[in-house]
């Protein structure tokens, strides 16, 4: 809902040419394999491929039944077979039970793996194990990233955050640069690129080596995205621990947004079946809501019911020619704003039910005085009881991290306590939980002996650049301290205001928390695009531990007057929180720039960081 | 760090933070259900089977590849061939048209500018160039392959996903060389690609010891044991790293693929001696007793059930097994079908509190929740009676009592006993509350007299039925010239 006043945020460029380009190439694989075939495809791609390509589409090109890769014998009957996998030991170990099973039945088919977004060697690993290699062919279909709305783009990789954060893992850090290297191809060059974290450098400094071996077309383009910012998800865990109170954050906390889209269930469609519906841009209804903080949510919708009625009232007294005008013109987009309208009216029914069961209330304060840090012990207590109560698992994780997080770890006794607790509530396997969480540094417990914190952030500092590369991981762990409190001051994260903050007219991303907190994340992307440099933030960059950059690059004009230098593209290295998305498109508005925010790995994945422990 | 309590309560009334206020009868709520009305009323006039979207049982819209799927699961062997075309233009969410040009031919070629020269044209807007992934590597890749490349030159191949020998590097030093560059070119793949190729050709302890200065490449290896399953290589590497507690959580954690209750249990006997945090051995040691116990209670009450002598088990049928369940459902469970049993047997409620040292916090809530279900009140009653040296009865409880109000009101307790706790709730503003909501109204009544609050109580007094014995009561007051209203 632009407000007067505001600079409009420029248009977005278009990006379905991704789409078509996914499209076009998996075509391109599939014809590959000519004549009949079956395509098995593994339940995390199936999704995304729903959104690039529909049933009739792989039938043009002879792929006669679909499966899903799951651990079931096959019963094709094809004579060739295609599996559509992401690269993972587990899909190839599937391929090579089909083969063996195949062989040991006497029956000889053509098989083909195409792994999404690319091959990894492990893979090939495992073929040549199985003593299948030289049966499968292999080939990678090179999806890199979906567009998801007019103004976000997904790397769909939920599993980046747990292999890089978690294990070490560093092998998408290649992918995401490669997908940087397409955005650049397509809407590039970027005038300037700046970043903080770890693996933003990593991908910064990959991207640029993909760049320069292909570099040779210099001939200037007039680049459609201005500026590139890079955040990793760890320089900020505490937005993605609280909880979601913009409509489309708290859809997705309440049914989970997949891939775009979202399953209502029949409480809600007021049907007898579930619905699975589109959420972006496109919808007219969403559009004016997913933003809003959940308040204001309902006096839209009551309007825009109003509207709707008095609509359809106006066909009273029409005559004949009227009518058939208003069924031929006007009827259909109003009885898709009346389903849209129904749907999103329920949705709010159903989320108001839940977190009035939930007590959401007590939860938001406790959530309150966490970030503004006090009220402490109260606030632990009510999370004990929170774990006595068997209430959502993940939610009581969720507030011991933000404790964790915020207070620089757990008093040991708190710590102890608190995991016993946890441990009776929801099952003793969760031991593992607790251990991925100490390790990827969400839920620690204070040591006795925290005096070695200057020497520990100065010695991990030295030892971060690129050439003593291999010892930073060790140093990394002793330094991950969130200092959470010293950069919300620096900030001003938690604002002070007199009197109620008006959610209806917002002064600043705030309100996305209700006006109780900005999150950390826009907040540093806000000032260093304000100061075009990390000139001045030098104090919040220690903080954060460091690994800040800014590169110009110099062959791009950098001229501020070209709508398109105010698009800014901003990659979440671990997902992001539809509340940051929100964040951001009211930067957008309210500043120079528009946020083009480009979350790879899905979004869920940051906002629960409960580990399963099943590995 | 804490603001006197009373700041803080006024902070949290007053100021910006007021954001929710889901109580059932608020305005949001009402203005809500008044908008489904309209919505709805509408709906006679909308017939639902319009175009716009056509919607399998499922929900998922017809035509795409996830409702595809669920057709061949269900139809298992052929699918009907003409559903499978059926609406696939009515996924809306999907341009119609088809895009104009086609890919295919471009992607086989590799000579850069020329063959993509078309593409750009059809893409009119920018000079797309290199985007088109390498698909089919040309012959040529194979015809340049040299036996003396540099680690540096040979990570850079695999970087690019070409074939590449790493059988010459057979120094120590150069397998080190390889590693290190696959390292400062931030690529995991390679990185885990090298580390194969020297798990294969060194001795571990000697890829250990290297890759212990190394910690990048360590986090890749151990990741790649985790995942190829190499449970005993992965056991060795942590203990000759003397990570003890990694070595006892690792084998810990492959209790999770024993389905068979009594096998899992052995196995966690076997996992008590290992090197875990002295805290960790107090719980898996209890996770050993917990399952232990499970055991013994589910032979015997699936036992009890099926005879039919028990009257409990006959009225409330068991959903589910009780086996691997957490502890405190596991309590819930003794005090739902096992609360009046001596302490002495293992399904007593008392038993497990005593075992597994349940705080009484914990226990309070669990029980009150059991028996609340069962709508013991009495039990509910007797879990707060606490008797003093005079034989004086109080209630107490761990718990808020707001807390065991809404449990109680959950279970639909009958307004005699839901009153009483709410009048032992010790926030006047908390009481009033709840006491309002649930019609407790002595509660409120005797709430506003002890305030003195005349003005609230005549007001009251319009809430309460016409002649009823509360509007006796609430008049009794109001004309009781002993107190002294501040209002």
């Amino acid at each position: 809902m632009a407000s007067p006043g505001r600079r409009d945020a420029p248009e977005p460029p278009d990006f379905a040419v991704l789409k078509r380009l996914a499209r076009d190439q998996l075509v391109y694989l599939l014809e590959q394999l000519p004549g009949r075939k079956d395509l098995f495809i593994d339940a995390d791609l199936m999704s995304p491929l729903d959104r690039i390509a529909n049933v009739s589409l792989l039938k043009q090109h002879e792929v006669d039944k679909l499966y899903k890769v799951e651990n079931k014998p096959v019963v094709s009957t094809s004579d060739q077979l295609c599996f559509l996998v992401r690269p993972r030991i587990r899909n190839v170990k599937y391929v090579a039970d089909v083969v063996h099973a195949d062989k040991a039945a006497g029956r000889s088919r053509k098989y083909k793996i195409i792994f999404s977004p690319q091959k990894f060697y492990v893979c090939e690993m495992v073929l040549e194990e199985e003593g299948i290699y030289g049966d499968v062919t292999c080939d990678e279909w090179s999806f890199y990233l979906l567009p998801l709305d007019d103004d976000l783009i997904s790397m769909e990789l939920p599993e980046f955050f747990r292999d890089y954060f978690l294990e070490g893992d560093h092998r998408w850090i290649n992918t995401v640069a490669r997908a940087l290297q397409l955005l650049s191809s397509l809407y590039g060059p970027f005038a300037k690129t700046y970043g903080i974290g770890r693996c933003a450098k990593m991908a910064y400094e990959l991207w640029r080596e993909l760049e320069e071996e292909v570099e040779g077309d210099s001939q200037a383009r007039r680049p459609e995205i201005g500026h590139i910012f890079f955040v990793d998800r760890d320089m900020d865990y505490v937005t993605a621990l609280c909880s979601q109170v913009v409509y489309e954050g708290l859809v997705d906390d309440t049914f989970r947004i997949k891939c775009g889209s979202v399953d209502f269930g029949p409480d809600i469609t007021s049907g007898d079946r579930s619905i699975k519906l589109l959420l972006n841009a496109q919808d007219k209804v969403f559009a004016e809501i997913r933003n809003e903080h959940f308040t204001n949510v309902f006096g839209f919708l009551s309007q825009k019911a109003r509207n709707l009625q008095a609509q359809y009232d106006r066909r009273r007294g029409m005559d004949i020619k009227q009518m058939k005008n208003f069924v031929s013109q006007e009827l259909k987009g109003l009885k898709q704003e009346h389903r849209l309208l129904s749907l999103h009216i329920g949705a709010c029914e159903s989320i108001m039910k839940k977190k009035t069961k939930q007590d959401f209330q007590e939860l938001i304060k406790t959530e309150h005085s966490l970030l503004e840090g006090f009220d402490i012990r109260e606030s632990a207590s009510f999370i004990e009881e929170h774990i006595d109560r068997q209430v959502s698992p993940i939610e009581s994780l969720r507030l011991m991290c933000l404790l964790s997080i915020t207070e620089n770890g757990l008093i040991p006794k708190d710590y102890r306590s608190l995991k016993t607790q946890y441990l009776q509530s929801y099952g003793p396997e969760h031991l593992l939980t607790f251990h991925n969480l100490k390790r990827i540094g969400l839920l620690t417990e204070q040591s006795p002996g925290e005096t070695f914190t200057a020497v520990e952030s100065k010695v991990s500092r030295l030892v971060t650049d690129r050439a003593a590369g291999k010892l930073t991981d060790a140093f990394n762990s002793l330094a991950r301290k969130s200092n959470f409190r010293g950069i919300s001051k620096k900030l001003g994260l938690i604002p002070r205001v007199d009197g109620e903050y008006n959610l209806k007219m917002p002064r600043d991303m705030a309100y996305v928390f209700s006006g109780a907190y900005v999150p950390l994340s826009c907040k540093i992307i806000e000032q260093v695009l304000e100061r075009r440099s990390w000139l001045g933030l030098e104090e919040v960059v220690r903080l954060l531990n460091g690994n800040e950059f800014a590169v110009t690059d110099p062959a791009v004009e950098d001229n501020p007057t070209w709508e398109s230098q105010r698009v800014i593209l901003v990659v979440f290295l671990g997902g992001c929180t539809f509340s940051e998305i929100s964040a951001l498109r009211f930067l957008g508005k309210e500043k120079v720039a528009e946020t083009v925010p480009d979350c790879p790995l899905a979004r869920g994945e940051a906002k629960d960081p409960a580990l399963p422990p099943s590995d | 760090m804490s603001r006197a309590r009373a700041d803080e309560d006024e902070y949290w009334h007053s100021s910006k933070c007021r954001a929710f206020t889901f109580d059932d009868d608020d305005d949001e709520l009402c203005q809500l259900k008044e908008s489904k009305r309209a919505v709805n009323s509408l709906r006679d006039i909308v017939d639902d089977d319009d175009d716009l979207e056509r919607v399998s049982w499922s929900g998922e819209p017809v035509g795409s590849i996830s409702w595809s799927i669920k057709e061949t699961a269900s139809s298992s062997v052929s699918p009907p061939e003409g559903s499978l075309q059926k609406g696939s233009s009515s996924y809306a969410a999907l341009p119609k048209q088809a895009s104009s040009y086609s890919l295919s031919s471009f992607f086989k070629g590799r000579n850069k500018l020329g063959s993509f020269q078309s593409l750009s044209d059809a893409l009119s807007d920018a000079g797309v160039k290199s985007y088109a992934p390498e698909l089919r590597r040309p012959k040529a890749d194979y015809k340049d392959y040299s036996s003396d490349w540099s680690p540096k030159d040979t990570v850079r191949r695999m970087q690019r996903g070409k074939v590449c020998s790493l059988e010459r590097f057979r120094s120590l030093q150069e397998k080190l060389m390889l590693l290190d560059e696959a390292v400062a070119v931030h690529d995991g793949n390679v990185i885990t690609a090298v580390l194969i190729f020297l798990k294969r050709t060194l001795k571990k302890e000697i890829l250990f010891r290297e890759l212990e200065v190394r910690q990048v490449a360590l986090r890749h290896l151990i990741h790649f044991l985790r995942e190829s399953e190499e449970q005993k290589l992965l056991l060795d590497l942590f203990r000759f790293l003397d990570r003890t507690e990694e070595v006892a959580l690792s084998q810990y954690r492959e209790h999770l693929n024993i389905q068979d209750a009594d096998k899992r249990k052995e196995f966690l006997k076997g996992c008590i001696g290992l090197p875990f945090s002295a805290e960790d051995a107090a719980h898996v040691q209890d996770h050993y007793t917990l399952l232990e116990r499970q055991i013994i209670i589910e032979a015997n009450d699936r036992h009890v059930e099926s005879s039919g002598q028990s009257e409990v088990f006959r009225k409330y049928p068991r959903k589910a097994s009780i086996l691997n369940m957490p502890l405190v459902t596991t309590l819930f469970y003794s005090c739902f079908y096992h609360y009046t049993e001596a302490e002495g047997t293992f399904s007593s409620p008392t038993n497990l509190k005593k075992t597994f040292k349940i705080p009484d916090k914990q226990y309070v809530l669990t029980a009150l929740a059991a028996r609340a279900k069962l709508r013991a009140w009495h039990d509910v009653d007797a879990l707060f009676t606490t008797k003093n040296w005079l034989g004086y009865t109080k209630k107490r409880a761990p718990i808020g009592f707001h807390r065991v109000v809404e449990v109680l009101q959950r279970n639909n307790a009958p307004v005699q006993v839901v009153q009483e706790y709410v009048r032992l709730v010790e926030d006047v503003d908390t009481r009033l509350n709840l006491a309002t909501k649930y019609k407790c109204h002595d509660v409120v009544i005797d709430t506003y007299r002890d305030l003195k609050d005349r003005i609230q109580l005549l007001a009251y007094r319009c809430k309460v039925e016409r002649g009823s014995s509360e509007e006796d009561k609430i008049d009794s007051i109001l004309s009781n010239s002993q107190i002294r209203w501040k209002n």
